[in-house]
Order: C-alpha cells, then structure tokens, then sequence
C-alpha cells in the first residue's frame, strides 16, 4: 500500500472482482468451510451446505478445470459484445465458477463437453480513476 | 388445516397494454373473477397481490382503490417468477387455516419490452456480465439444457420440438398472447438468442393479470360453481446443490417440490390429466417433464419426439401456449396457470378442453430460487 500511495499518478491495475488474486501468478481464492469442506467463492457468513458458522479457510484455487457445460450468446443486454461462449467451469477443488471461454470457435461442435481449460487474466476496461480492470477467463488448455 | 377450493378465477389476454397500468390490469382481471364466483369485493375477506416489477409500490392497495377499498388485509408478494404462484400459495393459507372463508389472490406485471435481459443495465460500470459469463436468463436456461445435452444427448431440435408444440396449443387459446404457429423449421432458424433456445424458444415479455378466489368448504356449498379442490400448495427454496450457486438448480428445486406435492395430495405423475408447467425457455420444459416425473429420467427427448406431451398424448403439457406462446407477464403467471387448471377441471376451456380432465398440476419456478407446485383435483 505504501507503494502505491508514493506512486498516485501511476496507472493502477485492480481485479475485478475481489476473488481474483493478481501478482505473477493470478488465481482465483476461495472460501473452505472447515466443518464439511464446501468450497465457495466469494463470502459466506456460514456454510450454506452445513450452516456452520464462520468457520472458513481461504484456500488458492487451480488455475486449471475442466468444462461442464456452457451457452453461446448471441444476444444481451445493450453494450456487450456477441457472441460470446458463457460457462461452468469445474475446479478440481470441489467448486465450479461462471466464466466466459475465450479462444473458442462459437460452435457447439467445436466445444467439447470436460475440455481441459485454464486460466488466464486480461485487461478489459478501465475504471472512473484510470485504473486497469483486470478480469479473468478460461480457454482450451494449449496441447504443446 | 381444512379444505381449500377454487371458485373464481379470471384472467385478461397477455399482451401490451401500454395506455393502462398495473392496478388497472389487475382490477380487470379481478372483476373477471369475482363474476366467474357470483361474488363482490364485500365478499372478499383478504387479498393477496404477486407483483414483481413493483414490488415497493403497493400494487394490492393500489387495486382496491380501483375496486372497492374494503379495509381487509392485503398482503404483497414477491417471489421472481414464482411471485403469482407464492400470492396464491398466500391466500390459501389464509382459508385453510380457518381465519378466513373466502380470499383472494392476483398476480400482475406490466414489463413493456423489457424485462429478461434486464432493462439495459447489465452493462453498467462494475458489472461482469458478459465477462464472467453470464447471469441473465437466456444463458442460464441455455446452459441448463447443454446440462442435459451432456447427460443425455439430447438435441437442439428436441427442445426447439417443445416450443412447435407449445405455439401449436396457442392457437387455440384466446387469451394467449401470441397465437401462432411455427414449423420446426422456423424455430430453428429462428435468431438465436443464448445456444440452444433461438427467440421462438424464449418466453416473450408483455403485460397481463390473473385472479382468483379461494373459499372454506361451507362457503363452496352456498354456490353453483363446480368445485375445485387444491389438493396441496407446495413451495420449496433451492436446496445445497453442487454448482447451484454458479448454475441455478431448477431440477433439484421442481424435484423436491414434486415428491411433496405428490404425497400430499394422494396423487402420482399418472394421474395427472394436464400439466401447466414453467416453459420460461424451452430447455427448461423438457427439464421438468423428468423433474415432475412425467417421464423417466433421460426419456424426455423421446417424449418430445412420439408427443407424450402434446394435446391428445398421454400427459398433455401447456395446453395454454405455455409462457412460450401465452405469455410471461412476471407476476401475473402464476396466478395464470391456475386460471387455465381450473378451467380444464370445470370443463370450460373451449377448443383447448383437455376431455374429462379430473387433476391438474401448475408448476413455477423463480430463479434465486423458488419453486410452487399447486395439484388441483375436480
């Protein structure tokens, strides 16, 4: 933080969402309730598979899964750009997080079902202040 | 708790009204009813008012002011999609538990043209939609029939299949707010809007209102109507799932909901003569025929290919047009589909009759989520 307050006219990057971790190596966190083991991303107050209260572990997850299934959208709301492959994607930490599939061909015969993925991060717009809006998403894991 | 039996319903044509607004459509619809049961407003001893759009705005008041401002409880509900369904649910409890004899509930909804892809304000500074996928109905209907499509290779054409049907039943229900046919043809090559459901295998947005009366026993008796008993009112809420909470479970949800409904009104999915069920998209409806048990599980798209569910099959499915053709004017739907079950168990509906219908089921689903199922028996 020290850094960044002597630095204040330098561009910024911020995730965005709170459950993207940046740095050198971006991941998703997640919250494990420590009673059953439920993953969750984003907060919980309790475990809403068990109901124990706050008992949660932040853990990183992998930045690697696998498709469970998905959309292709042609059409949305006024301002987003079409089409666009929306999905479920597993991760091998018992949780599954809603992404949009890039580097994809919009075509239902060319997006097998349990396709390996894995993460990357992009910028995709910038924020009242200037600052980088850094967001995450998946694609086809590269077979070299 | 005691007998609960439908007397009135009403209902006005889904559609566009944009000269009225919300209290008006309601006060139509509610007049509609009360003459259907030979009653007054001065009959009425609670109402119950399912409005989603509005729901800050109190609507049930705001209807009284147009028919009869009586001074008896109004409760307003909110519950998605399930909004009509839940006010109902409301004022059969307000009978059944004996404090009341006579109640009635109305649904109603003005959406204009927007509506499911949320008014133009997913695009907003701060949102992730369209970025971190989607969570706007197109897309998490879509997604749950690719669900399907991966148990049980299931195919586009079956669902676009649900949608020829639904439009085909429309036809013959005045009410609807569309009431035309289209080919398999014209479905698939239809726009698409979110793989697989093309814009005919979306529901339209619009207006419309539905009402109806529950009585006690002793009160059904002092009138002439044909009785309709509700068999049970169920309401179930999205239990723990697996991947509920990056894809709403509807099937888990409409499954939990079934299994009550059936032990509590002593029925099973064979001795259902029609089913309105929530046909928001058309991946959704072959999903629920599995999940009401209206076949096995995996049998759906055969189902859908030999017209199980079709007018004359053997358990006909949104004889109305469903929300794919009649209509999903948000609040007003569920009160809607009890409108169209008792009109079948009276006999009334027309061109659309279901022949000698004895048990109906009205199913509906709110994503977030909540599900009703109410069996009706004749």
């Amino acid at each position: 933080m020290a850094e960044a307050a002597a630095a204040t006219s330098e561009k910024k990057v911020r995730p965005i969402v709170p459950f993207l971790r940046l740095g050198d190596r971006p991941h998703l966190v997640g919250k494990k309730c420590r009673s059953c083991g439920a993953v969750y991303i984003g907060n919980r107050v309790a475990c809403s598979k068990c109901s124990t209260a706050g008992a949660f572990s932040e853990i990183p997850l992998s930045t690697k899964g696998s498709l469970w299934v998905y959309s292709i959208v042609h059409q949305s709301a006024p301002g987003i750009p079409t089409p666009y492959v929306a999905a479920i994607v597993d991760l091998p930490e018992g949780v599954s997080v809603r992404c949009n599939v890039i580097d994809v061909e919009p075509d239902p015969a060319k997006i097998p079902f349990g396709m390996p993925v894995e993460m990357i991060t992009k910028k995709v717009r910038e924020d009242k202040d200037g600052n980088d809006v850094i967001a995450f998403f998946f694609r086809p894991v590269s077979k070299n | 708790m005691r007998d609960v039996y439908v007397l009135g319903v009403g209902m006005i044509k889904f559609g566009r009204y944009p000269d009225k607004d919300v209290p008006e459509l309601a006060a139509e619809a509610a007049l509609l009813a009360l003459k259907d049961a030979g009653m007054t407003m001065k009959d009425i001893q609670l109402l119950a008012s399912g409005n989603l759009f509005q729901s800050n705005a109190m609507v049930g008041q705001r209807i009284l002011q147009q028919i009869g401002q009586t001074g008896i409880p109004v409760i307003n509900v909110a519950n998605a999609c399930a909004t009509g369904s839940t006010a109902f649910r409301e004022a059969y409890f307000a009978v059944g538990s004996g404090e009341y004899d006579v109640a009635m509930a109305i649904g109603s909804e003005q959406m204009g043209k927007a509506g499911l892809l949320g008014g133009g304000n997913a695009a907003r500074e701060g949102s992730v939609e369209g970025i971190l996928g989607s969570g706007l109905m197109p897309a998490v209907f879509g997604q749950a029939g690719v669900e399907h499509m991966r148990k049980y290779g299931t195919k586009a054409e079956h669902f676009a299949k649900v949608s020829v049907k639904n439009h085909k039943h429309s036809t013959k229900n005045p009410l609807s707010q569309y009431q035309v046919e289209v080919s398999l043809e014209d479905v698939m090559k239809a726009r698409m809007v979110a793989y697989p459901n093309t814009l005919y295998m979306c529901c339209p947005t619009g207006d419309g209102a539905a009402a109806a009366i529950v009585v006690s026993e002793a009160v059904m008796k002092r009138f002439s109507n044909k009785p309709v008993k509700v068999g049970c009112s169920v309401l179930t809420s999205d239990p723990w799932t697996e991947r509920d909470l990056t894809l709403p479970d509807v099937s888990t949800l409409t499954r939990s909901a079934a299994k009550q409904a059936y032990e509590r009104a002593g029925v099973g999915p064979a001795d259902l003569d029609l089913v309105e069920l929530h046909d928001c998209f058309a991946t959704a409806e072959l999903l629920h025929y599995e999940n009401l048990g209206l076949c096995k599980d995996g049998e759906a798209a055969r189902g859908v290919d030999e017209g199980w569910f079709a007018h004359g099959g053997k358990t006909p499915v949104n004889v109305s047009g469903g929300l794919l053709s009649k209509g999903h004017p948000l609040g007003a739907t569920g009160v809607a589909n009890i409108y169209e079950v008792v009109t079948h168990l009276r006999g009334q509906a027309g061109a659309r009759q279901v022949e000698g219908a004895k048990v109906g089921l009205a199913h509906v689903i709110g994503l977030g989520s909540a599900c009703t199922i109410h069996i009706l028996t004749a």
